[in-house]
This record gives structure tokens, C-alpha cells and sequence, in this order.
């Protein structure tokens, strides 16, 4: 099982990665897939329970963006490290969908890659790692300047050279 | 120059930290080389044919004596003496070894340079004009724009894993001498009708198996418009760019599939929705504090020294064969541009020893108020030498094989590393380079078959941009054999074209005639003193395949 850490800590999955699941539950939270989200809206709207919705990196948030408001999670996968589709699809749900819940990384989640994926607005990674927090912290203060502002808010090296 | 900040320092420092700590895990072997390689190639490493190989950003092509003495240190320190220059405005060195190139990048960061993003599928070493700021036919000074476009493009978050690397090229001059059209994106300052100064913007250039000149997607761009059309040219690449096939994912790929139009329409449509972000604003005292960085220095007044060059010149017919080649109009009266040529008969094109960078860097604080630049030529520029040090400067260079007059002639030849160095290639470049610039060795002739250039690529991926040499010559493999494919009519500038396949391959031994019957058949068809490359377009590409393959062997042109 993948472990998640978000907000630079562990953090218990409740969710149900719903994925390969036929029916789809709809009595606990599940993370589903754009097609079971599709087909299955009513009942799992019907359900109450908390719901994520998983997008593959060539289904951009656009898709669902005006039924942002069901979902507490979006999972964006990342199908090889190297497909950065994710990256530009996690600044739209933030910057331009003003989506507040978990923003969350799976797939083929490197290390290497946690600061870039957090300026773009993701708070959760599964990280696949031997030791995901040690990995975690490894990188947590490795870039202290960034040169570009992004919807996470740190100010650019711009900001900080006209405050001192 | 620009030199870092706080901040600046701050970021290349944490920089090299984090490729340290990925080195040394990689050393213990807690990660193995196939999980290495994301981490190395954004650091510039490269494993290639005989041992890594680590390439440097020159950005804009920029660099002081301060930097070149620092590059000699490692050619020598961590190097066998010598460094090579490559169309990127970039400089490789060969022979490096692993656990050793974190202090190479330390050392580097110690005189503001480094090699992030000189590989990987991000926003590679912004180029642009090696005359910038120095250059009569200048509208602007290009590099504070690539300034900020570096600072804008390093360790982007979004844009770090793009389909494939991503490059990005800036004038302000009239003529292109930074191939813009042949970029990922392409920028030329440019005046509108009302003559305020923006950007035209050019996208999906490139060369490789899949050659294209840029197209104009904006015929003009407020500055102020810069980063947000950027990210959203970026945005759309980055989305809809293939990802299933490294050689079909270049933006020039998704460009040509959708149509200039439809890729536009695009383009404009993100925009709309980001161009008022204040994340994209481009800052006016931010523009104000990096361009103060590039003012130009303190020029003394001096006359112009046209009595006094015309003496020597007179006197001298090899300082007169090197004015004429290597010595371009400056701005300012009483000044030079000079290019050194990184080309002497014999060498590889674009190889410095270390003594060399040593002396050079002496040379250009005594002549060039300690600045020079690189060539996307593969040559080196003094920007500011005053007119009346030119016989001495010619002297010093000569006695270093800097001072071969064939800047833009045929000897002035663009090679990649080819099958010698490079573990992609199927031919050897350097020898054939070696070879050609050894036949023509002769300056006076030289100088009668005037402007002519030739690239040399090893492999298809066109490295040495063959497609856009006046004439071009491929390396390709047969049945484990070396042959040349070569190419006519090419061009980088502003009269952008690719080059036309001449016929069959032919072996490395035949090329140094082959080039001799191409030089032959222009000097009896051109037409006063029209180039090489002008005479191609007149007379068309069959003369030229009659003189190098025999009467008969070109395919007939129907005549209507």
C-alpha cells in the first residue's frame, strides 16, 4: 500500500482508491475514476460520504470543473515521472477553479520531484519511496529561492529583493 | 554583465547541495543509473561514448575573463586541457568524472555560472545575438531579456517535464546571428508602427530528422505581455504536445500537425486568461535593475581609426586578411567587435586548451575591458576593443592560432562532437572538419570565395546544423560504413531556409573534392559579387550535382 503524506506529514488514508471496483461503493469515501464519476453521479452524490476523483494526465480539470464543489479530493496521476501534464492541470484546479481540497500526487511520484509538485498547488503525495517522510524531509528545504510566483503564495526572489 | 544577487547565490548554492547529496547516492549505490538520470541530466551531466560529459550554460553567450579563468581551472583540474564550445552557447567538457562533478559545480557557482537546465526536457540555455549591445544594427539590446527569460525559466515549476527540452533564442538586430528561426521560440525586438519596442514572436523552429523553419505567431508583443505569453505558448505545448515518441515531441511537431492558425488560436486562449495575473507581471523596476547591469561601459571618446588601419592593413596583407574576416563595425566610433576564430586548420571546431582560456581571459582585460562572448559558431568575441589595439591584439592571437581570418568562410566550420565523443552519433564530425578546413587552408582564396558557411552534424538529431549550412553535410551510416550526406542552400539568418539534398552519400575521403567542385561550379556561375548561398537560389540546385556527381547524374528539370 502507498503511503501519503500531506502537509509534510503521514497522514491515514480513508479513502478507497475505487479505481478497479465494479460497483462502485458509494457507502464509504472512495477516490473514483472520471468514467465512474460520469456514470455514477447520482448515487454517489446520493451517499453523503466524502469523494475524490482521480484524473489521468490527459483528462485536464476543465472536465469537471463545475462539479468541483463534490469533491474533497483530486488525485492527479502522473503515468511516468517524465509526463508533466499534471504539473500545468494542478495550477489551473488552484489558480483558476479556486479549488481548496486536497490536491493530491500519485502515480510515478519521485522524490526529486515534491517542490515543484507543491508550488504547483499539491498538498498530498504518494510518494514511492523506501521511507516517504524521510524523502519528504530530504527535500523540504532544499530550494529556499524560487524565481517564479505561483498560487502557493512564497514570494519570488523578485519580492524578496525589494523587501531588503 | 549581469551579476548575481543575494538570492541568485542563495539558489545556485542550494543547487549544487542537491545534486551533491544525489551524487553520493548514487556513489553508495542507493539509487541505480537508470534512476540517476532524471537527476543528473537537469545538472547538465551526460554519460557518454568514453565518460561523462558536463555542459555549462554560457547564458546569452556572455562571459567575463574571471569566468573563462575559471573554465581553464577545470579544463586542467578536472579535464585533459581543453573545453569545447557548442552551437548552444554552451561549454562541454569530456572527461569528467562522477564523483567530481559536484565540485565542478561548486567551483562554478563561486563565479556566477551553472549548468542548470543545460539538459533535460525544460527551458534549455536562452541564447541570443554574440554582438548584443555592441552591434550597429541594433534596435535594443537583447539580454536583459534573456536575463529575465533565464531567471523566468530556471527551476520553473510547471514546466520542469515538458515533452522534450524546450529552446528559446533572443535578438535585437536586423541581421539574425542567433538563428531565432530555428528555436522552440524565437524573439526579435521589434519596433510597431507606432514605434514602441515588443517582441516578434516566432515558435516551432528546429532542426533534427524533422527540420522547420519558425513561424510568426505574434507579429508583436508588448514587454510587458513577455512571461504570459511565454507560459501560455508553454502551457499549450505542455498539454497538448506528443508525448508517445521523443522524436515527434517537439513544439514544432504539434505546431505543424494543428496549423500556425489553429496552434495560435490556442495560444490565445490561455493567454486571455492569464495575461492580467499579477504571478506574470513583469516588473518595470525589475526590468530597470537587471538592464542597468548591461549598460554600456564607459566607451572613451576616440576617433575613428580608418588612416591608421588602412597604413597597416597596407603594409601587412595576413592583419589586412584578418580585418576583413574577423573584425565587425562597433557601435561606437574608434571601436571593434572581434572574433577570435576557434577554427585554425587542424582543429576541432569550438576546442579551447586551457592555456588558451588562460591567455584569452589576460587578453580580453587587456583589450576588451575583460568582457567576451560565445558564438552560436562555436568562435569567441572581444565586444569592445579600441580600434588602434587591433595590430597588437592581432599579434597576441596570433601567436596563440586565435587570429585564422576565415570568420563566415568556408573554413569557419560548425561541427558537432560526432561518433568521437558523442554516443548518439553514426559518423565522425570532427575529422571531416579537420579535413576540409586543412584542403582550404589558403586565406587569399578564402577570401574569394567569400561568405560560405559549412555544418557538420553526426547523426540526424543535427547537432552541427547541417539543414542550415549553405552547405550542410550529414553523417549517416551504411552497412557499418561512414557516409555524407551533403545538403545546399541552407541558412540560419534572417533569410532562413533548409538546405536541399544534393544526391548520394559519399565517403569521407571524397568530401574535401566535393566541396572543391561546389566552390568551382559557384565561382564560374555566380554573378558579380553575389554569395554562395544567393547563387544557389538562383541558379538552382542542378549545376551543383552535375560538378559534384558528373554530367547526367542530376535529374533533368522539365521545362514547361
Amino acid at each position: 500500500m502507498m503511503t501519503l503524506v500531506r502537509n509534510g506529514q503521514f497522514v491515514e488514508d480513508i479513502y478507497t482508491d475505487a479505481r478497479d471496483l465494479e460497483p462502485v461503493p458509494v457507502d464509504r469515501p472512495v477516490i473514483v475514476s472520471l468514467a465512474q464519476w460520469q456514470h455514477n453521479r447520482d448515487a454517489l452524490l446520493a451517499g453523503g460520504q466524502p469523494l475524490g476523483i482521480r484524473l489521468q494526465s490527459d483528462q485536464p480539470p476543465a472536465l469537471v470543473a463545475s462539479e468541483l464543489q463534490h469533491f474533497a479530493v483530486v488525485a492527479l496521476e502522473f503515468p511516468k515521472f517524465r509526463d508533466g501534464r499534471a504539473y500545468t492541470h494542478a495550477r489551473m484546479l488552484r489558480e483558476r477553479h479556486a479549488f481548496a481540497g486536497e490536491l493530491r500526487a500519485v502515480g510515478d511520484v519521485l522524490q526529486e520531484q515534491l517542490n515543484y509538485m507543491q508550488r504547483c498547488g499539491f498538498d498530498a503525495f504518494e510518494i514511492s519511496a523506501a521511507d516517504p517522510l524521510a524523502a519528504w524531509q530530504a527535500i523540504e528545504n532544499d530550494h529556499t529561492v524560487w524565481y517564479q510566483a505561483t498560487g502557493d503564495g512564497r514570494p519570488r526572489a523578485l519580492e524578496l529583493r525589494q523587501r531588503t | 554583465m549581469y551579476r548575481y544577487d543575494e538570492f541568485d547565490h542563495t539558489l545556485v548554492a542550494e543547487r549544487v547541495a542537491v545534486f551533491r547529496r544525489q551524487v553520493e547516492r548514487r556513489l553508495s549505490g542507493d539509487i541505480t543509473e537508470d534512476q540517476f538520470k532524471p537527476l543528473r541530466l537537469p545538472n547538465g551531466l551526460y554519460l557518454q561514448l568514453h565518460a561523462y560529459m558536463l555542459r555549462i550554460n554560457v547564458p546569452y553567450g556572455c562571459l567575463s575573463s574571471r569566468q573563462l579563468r575559471k573554465l581553464a581551472f577545470i579544463a586542467r583540474r578536472y579535464d585533459r586541457n581543453f573545453g569545447h564550445f557548442t552551437t548552444r552557447q554552451n561549454i562541454q567538457f569530456n572527461w569528467i568524472r562522477l564523483d567530481e562533478a559536484p565540485d565542478i559545480l561548486a567551483e562554478l557557482a563561486e563565479v556566477e555560472m551553472n549548468t542548470m537546465q543545460s539538459s533535460g526536457n525544460c527551458v534549455r540555455n536562452i541564447t541570443a545575438d554574440q554582438f548584443a549591445g555592441r552591434a550597429r544594427d541594433e534596435i535594443e539590446d537583447p539580454r536583459p531579456w534573456c536575463e529575465l527569460i533565464r531567471q523566468w525559466s530556471i527551476l520553473h515549476p510547471e514546466f520542469g517535464y515538458l515533452p522534450r527540452k524546450f529552446k528559446i533564442a533572443v535578438t535585437g538586430a536586423a541581421s539574425d546571428r542567433a538563428a531565432v528561426k530555428f528555436h522552440d521560440v524565437g524573439l526579435y525586438l521589434r519596433r510597431n508602427a507606432e514605434g514602441v519596442v515588443g517582441f516578434e514572436v516566432i515558435v516551432g523552429g528546429g532542426q533534427g530528422r524533422t527540420p522547420f523553419v519558425g513561424l510568426t505567431i505574434r507579429e508583436w508583443l508588448a514587454k510587458e505581455d513577455l512571461f504570459s505569453y511565454l507560459e501560455a505558448i508553454l502551457r499549450v505545448y505542455n498539454l497538448g504536445g506528443r508525448r508517445d515518441n521523443p522524436n515527434k515531441a517537439r513544439i514544432k511537431i504539434q505546431v505543424n500537425a494543428l496549423g500556425i492558425d489553429e496552434f495560435r488560436r490556442l495560444v490565445e486562449e490561455e493567454w486571455a486568461q492569464i495575461r492580467t495575473s499579477p504571478l506574470l507581471s513583469v516588473d518595470a523596476a525589475e526590468v530597470a535593475r537587471i538592464a542597468a547591469y548591461f549598460r554600456p561601459p564607459d566607451w572613451e571618446t576616440l576617433p575613428e581609426e580608418s588612416g591608421l588601419l588602412h597604413r597597416l592593413r597596407k603594409a601587412e596583407p595576413a592583419f589586412d586578411a584578418w580585418c576583413q574576416a574577423n573584425i565587425v563595425e562597433h557601435r561606437t566610433p574608434g571601436y571593434a567587435i572581434v572574433n577570435l576564430s576557434l577554427k585554425a586548420p587542424g582543429i576541432a571546431p569550438g576546442d579551447l586548451t586551457a592555456d588558451q582560456m588562460d591567455r584569452v581571459a589576460d587578453l580580453a582585460d587587456r583589450f576588451s575591458l575583460g568582457e567576451l562572448r560565445v558564438s552560436h559558431r562555436q568562435n569567441l568575441v572581444f565586444t569592445d576593443v579600441r580600434q588602434k589595439d587591433l595590430y597588437e591584439l592581432w599579434t597576441e592571437l596570433a601567436g596563440l592560432s586565435l587570429a585564422t581570418p576565415n570568420i563566415g568562410t568556408l573554413t569557419d566550420i560548425v561541427a558537432c562532437p560526432g561518433l568521437d565523443f558523442c554516443s548518439l552519433a553514426n559518423a565522425r564530425a570532427i575529422p571531416v572538419a579537420q579535413d576540409i578546413s586543412r584542403h582550404f587552408s589558403d586565406s587569399a582564396s578564402l577570401q574569394d570565395i567569400g561568405e560560405l558557411t559549412i555544418n557538420i552534424s553526426g547523426c540526424m538529431n543535427a547537432c552541427g546544423h547541417h539543414h542550415v549550412g549553405h552547405i550542410g553535410i550529414l553523417g549517416v551510416e551504411k552497412k557499418g560504413q561512414e557516409f555524407y550526406q551533403l545538403t545546399l542552400g541552407g541558412s540560419s539568418a534572417e533569410d532562413a531556409a533548409l538546405g536541399d539534398r544534393l544526391g548520394r552519400a559519399i565517403s569521407a575521403d571524397e568530401i574535401p573534392a566535393a566541396i572543391e567542385a561546389l566552390v568551382e561550379c559557384y565561382k564560374r556561375l555566380r554573378s558579380g559579387d553575389e554569395r554562395f548561398l544567393d547563387t544557389c537560389r538562383r541558379i538552382g540546385i542542378e549545376p551543383f550535382q552535375e560538378a559534384v556527381y558528373g554530367v547526367g547524374a542530376a535529374p533533368r528539370r522539365e521545362v514547361a
